[in-house]
């Protein structure tokens, strides 16, 4: 499975023996180098950048370090090894062999998933355009530029299956990727989420521990696909998809140890003071989470859904860990429970587990998410500060599904409009902490060193040092 | 080489730093790293050490390493927050790193001598992995001289160099990791390749900050087919100002003794005559300081043209070192080689193994170690002792060194 790398587009599908399939690609290939240069970090086309790219798909050769020009970057089609034999493990058609095309009743509906999933990609790299200009270090710069190439990696995979198993629908909605732009008023990106700005560090960081996160649970439910062209991309892409959540659990981990050391230092808590010396209090964090953890929590959709049904029923998209799960895989008569407003409490019900999948992958999710917030509870607990960060509940500011239109506090009391319009300053960051994070954005480039607000790692990329230049400027 | 014989080098995932992304799991291909709802964890009993996992992991988690005398356990490892803090790990944050492939190469080097002994008890304290792959040392070739006449198939050479200002402090007998840039045919970083250091540990010319290298560039594999070493033919052809990449240094058991009156008794082929180059250079330092002790060195090469050092070896004075030749392939006489020239110094020999003050070193190519075992052990049963017997209690006492390739 080694990828091709004297062809134009890098790939290892064998792009050559299919010509229009390859003519199509390169004719993307200059509108995607132009949205590149015009959506894609900003200032950055001379930055020589220690990035990582694929020689391959197999362990030894997908991560291979080396500096790059981002432009130059060898964005290209790598899909998983094939698994041999591979059958369709869930819904109607189980049992069957996996689908090498795509079957006409489903095409439609597979072109949206595919779109929507495509849409996310760029969409982040033009939400996270202007962080360079406000990096904290160069590791973190590095970082940040990793993330947005693999973005745009990703971006090529939804593309070529567009091309290659749509025609001229998916030629024409491969343009439309390039045309839509985060924040939009006329042509927005499909996801609201995708459509929020990431004003500063902190918010990537939230945003590629939580929302990169649902990356991972969506790619993996699509990588049990009965569609095999679509479970081999999503396989090879929740590999680098890794790599992002690594950035915000981290980088948070970095900013809370940072925090806890002055907390230490001084003896307090209070976060005048604290920010007084320019590190990030742990509420304004925790609103922070609240944030982005809410926002999120909306892009799995709602709890009960007949679309999310017939995608699994008709083998397009199944549970994470789908083949690991122990039970009969069309989910015959099996019950999930799920969570409603009832005048003024909140219930649970059972309802039928085919139409409750949105809602299991969103639980799936928020196990990761909380498995991520045990791991930064461990910092304070190490530096004797006694706060702990805690995940709202899941009804707290909702916009999508059976919370939409109710107020639920943090911990699951359902509010009346003047309470919660009273309080929810109190769990939401609002213009004063945005403005404090905001001014704390400076720019550090000087190899080794760090923004005040933010710890070293434990050490550095591929081992180099944390010193290493991990981006040379031109 | 660093440890004793009987640690384990563990493969562990460090949880602080580790996400559960699961690609490990998921990426390796006998399935022995598992998860709990708090620890990705490696299993010590199937783990084969194939590195499949590390370049995978986004966090270098995966990349962590203990030498412990009992592996942790699964219970153990689930467990931790961290990973448990150990004075002999060599894991990336730490300065003495020895990279696996330098473990394996050393145990497979000193098989001919049971695995990892202790130094002798004189030895200097070594520094050990100062330098990593990932934080290499950069020398300058300083010089590159063949060794070897220019009539003869091998091109053996003395290659010196010179690391400036950068601390690389380095013992007899110790070795250093050759880092070729570049990649093999699968786009893979060359492995690290070792070199027995041929200076003495205070510089090739006294007072430098220098060391000197014996390189035999590899031209045939050991079935005698053709093949272009790689590491070999790139520091034979080095130019004098290239810049090189090092790790280390390495070893801590190979190295000489240092008390007034300790004898050591060489024998070597080839290249392995590096180490020993250095110990005799070392003692010839200091002859004038009158400490006393012998060296007597039985060095074998096919012919006197291949044989390395063989002009600086003639002219060096009785008095140093007893120098015993062997020469397999010189036409028109019989071969010899470094067991007959052992057999012919048996007297001296035997008295030499007699003394609690001898320290025996074999160095080169594997097919040695059995005619110098049957060497030693005849000398044994002429004067009425068991060599398997001695040969224990010298290992023991850090006497007897085997490295052999």
């Amino acid at each position: 499975m080694s990828i091709n790398y004297a062809e134009k587009i890098p790939n290892n599908v064998e792009l050559t023996s299919n010509k229009s399939l390859q003519r199509a690609l390169e004719q993307w290939q200059p509108g995607f180098l132009n949205w590149w240069g015009e959506m894609g970090p900003e200032g950055s086309p001379d930055y020589e950048v220690y990035l990582r790219t694929a020689t391959s798909v197999d362990a030894k050769g997908w991560a291979h370090f080396d500096y790059v020009r981002m432009p130059d970057y060898r964005w290209g089609i790598f899909l998983a090894t094939p698994e041999k034999d591979r059958k369709i493990n869930f819904g109607a058609h189980k049992g069957e062999p996996a689908w090498q095309e795509v079957p006409g009743e489903y095409r439609s509906t597979l072109r949206r998933v595919i779109v929507t999933q495509g849409d996310t990609e760029p969409a982040s790299v033009e939400q996270q355009r202007h962080l360079g200009l406000t990096c904290p270090s160069l590791y973190d710069l590095r970082n940040l530029f990793q993330v947005n190439v693999e973005e745009g990696r990703h971006l090529w995979a939804m593309v070529y299956l567009l091309h290659a198993y749509f025609g001229r629908d998916g030629r024409e909605e491969g343009e439309a990727l390039l045309q839509r732009r985060s924040g939009d008023t006329d042509n927005p990106r499909i996801l609201t989420a995708f459509n929020e700005r990431t004003p500063d560090w902190l918010s990537f960081f939230m945003f590629t521990f939580i929302t990169d996160r649902d990356g991972k649970f969506q790619l993996a439910a699509l990588a049990e696909s009965g569609f095999d062209p679509l479970s081999r991309t999503c396989r090879f892409m929740l590999t680098e998809e890794a790599h992002h959540m690594f950035v915000g659990e981290s980088g948070i981990g970095r900013i809370v140890q940072r925090s806890c050391e002055e907390m230490k230092k001084l003896g307090t808590d209070d976060p005048a003071k604290l920010r007084a010396m320019g590190v990030i209090d742990l509420p304004t964090l925790q609103r922070y989470l609240n944030f982005h953890y809410s926002v999120t929590s909306d892009l799995y959709g709602s709890e009960i859904s007949s679309n999310a049904a017939s995608f699994y029923t008709n083998g397009l998209k199944g549970r994470y860990n789908e083949t690991r799960i122990d039970d009969d895989h069309r989910l015959e008569g099996a019950e999930y429970p799920v969570m409603e407003v009832l005048g003024e409490r909140i219930v649970t019900k059972h309802v039928a587990g085919l139409t409750a999948l949105n809602e299991r992958l969103r639980d799936d999710w928020v196990a990761d998410v909380q498995l991520g917030i045990d791991r930064w509870n461990r910092i304070p607990e190490k530096y004797g500060v006694p706060f702990r960060f805690k995940l709202p509940h899941k009804g707290f500011n909702r916009r999508i599904g059976s919370f939409a239109g109710h107020h639920v506090s943090p911990d699951g009391a359902v509010l009346s409009e003047s309470d919660w319009t009273h309080q929810h300053g109190e769990w939401l960051p609002d213009e004063q902490d945005r403005a404090y994070v905001q001014s704390l954005m400076g720019r550090v480039v000087e190899p080794g060193k760090f923004a005040n607000w933010i710890a070293a790692p434990h050490q550095g990329v591929n081992k180099q040092p944390v010193n290493f230049e991990y981006v040379r400027f031109n | 080489m660093t440890q004793a014989a009987e640690l384990i080098r563990q493969h562990l995932i460090d949880p602080e730093i580790c996400i559960r992304c699961n690609t490990c799991e998921e990426t390796c291909p006998i399935d022995a790293i598992t998860h709990d709802t708090r620890n990705y964890v490696v299993l010590p009993e199937k783990c084969n050490n194939c590195g499949d996992c590390l370049s995978p992991c986004p966090t270098g988690a995966i990349d962590s390493w203990r030498r412990v005398a009992k592996a942790y356990t699964l219970q153990e490892q689930f467990g931790w927050d961290s990973l448990p803090g150990d004075a002999s790990s060599d894991d990336a944050g730490t300065a003495s790193e020895v990279p696996e492939e330098v473990a394996q190469l050393t145990a497979v080097a000193n098989q001919g001598q049971g695995g990892l002994l202790p130094p002798p008890w004189s030895a200097a304290h070594p520094y050990i992995g100062l330098y990593t792959l990932s934080r290499p040392a950069t020398a300058t070739v300083s010089g590159n001289l063949r060794l070897t006449a220019e009539s003869a198939d091998s091109d053996i050479r003395h290659i010196v160099l010179d690391f400036g200002s950068m601390a690389f402090p380095v013992l007899e007998g110790q070795s250093l990791g050759v880092i070729v840039p570049g990649t093999d045919a699968n786009g893979r970083p060359h492995h690290l390749r070792l070199y027995s250091v041929a200076s003495p540990r205070n510089g090739e010319r006294p007072g430098y900050n220098n060391v000197a290298l014996t390189v035999k560039r590899v031209t045939l594999d050991r079935e005698g087919k053709p093949v272009r070493g790689v590491a070999s033919n790139y520091l034979c052809d080095l130019k004098k100002g290239d810049k090189v990449q090092i790790a280390g240094p390495y070893g801590a058991s190979f190295l000489m003794p240092n008390h007034p009156g300790s004898n050591i008794v060489m024998i070597c082929t080839g290249t392995g005559s590096a180490p020993m180059r250095a110990m005799t250079e070392r003692r010839r330092r200091r002859m004038a300081l009158k400490e006393g002790g012998e060296l007597a060195l039985f060095f074998g090469s096919r012919t006197p043209e291949e044989l390395p050092y063989f002009g600086p070896l003639k002219k060096l004075p009785a008095e140093l070192v007893d120098v015993q030749l062997a020469f397999s392939r010189v036409p028109g006489k019989a071969r010899e080689y470094v067991q007959d020239r052992m057999r012919a110094s048996g007297d001296k020999l035997a008295r030499l193994l007699a003394d609690e003050n001898t320290y025996v070193y074999i160095c080169g190519h594997k097919q040695m170690e059995n005619g110098v075992e049957e060497a030693f052990a005849d000398l044994c049963r002429s004067s009425g002792r068991d060599w398997t017997k001695l040969r224990e209690q010298l290992r023991a006492a850090g006497r007897y060194h085997v490295e052999t390739y």
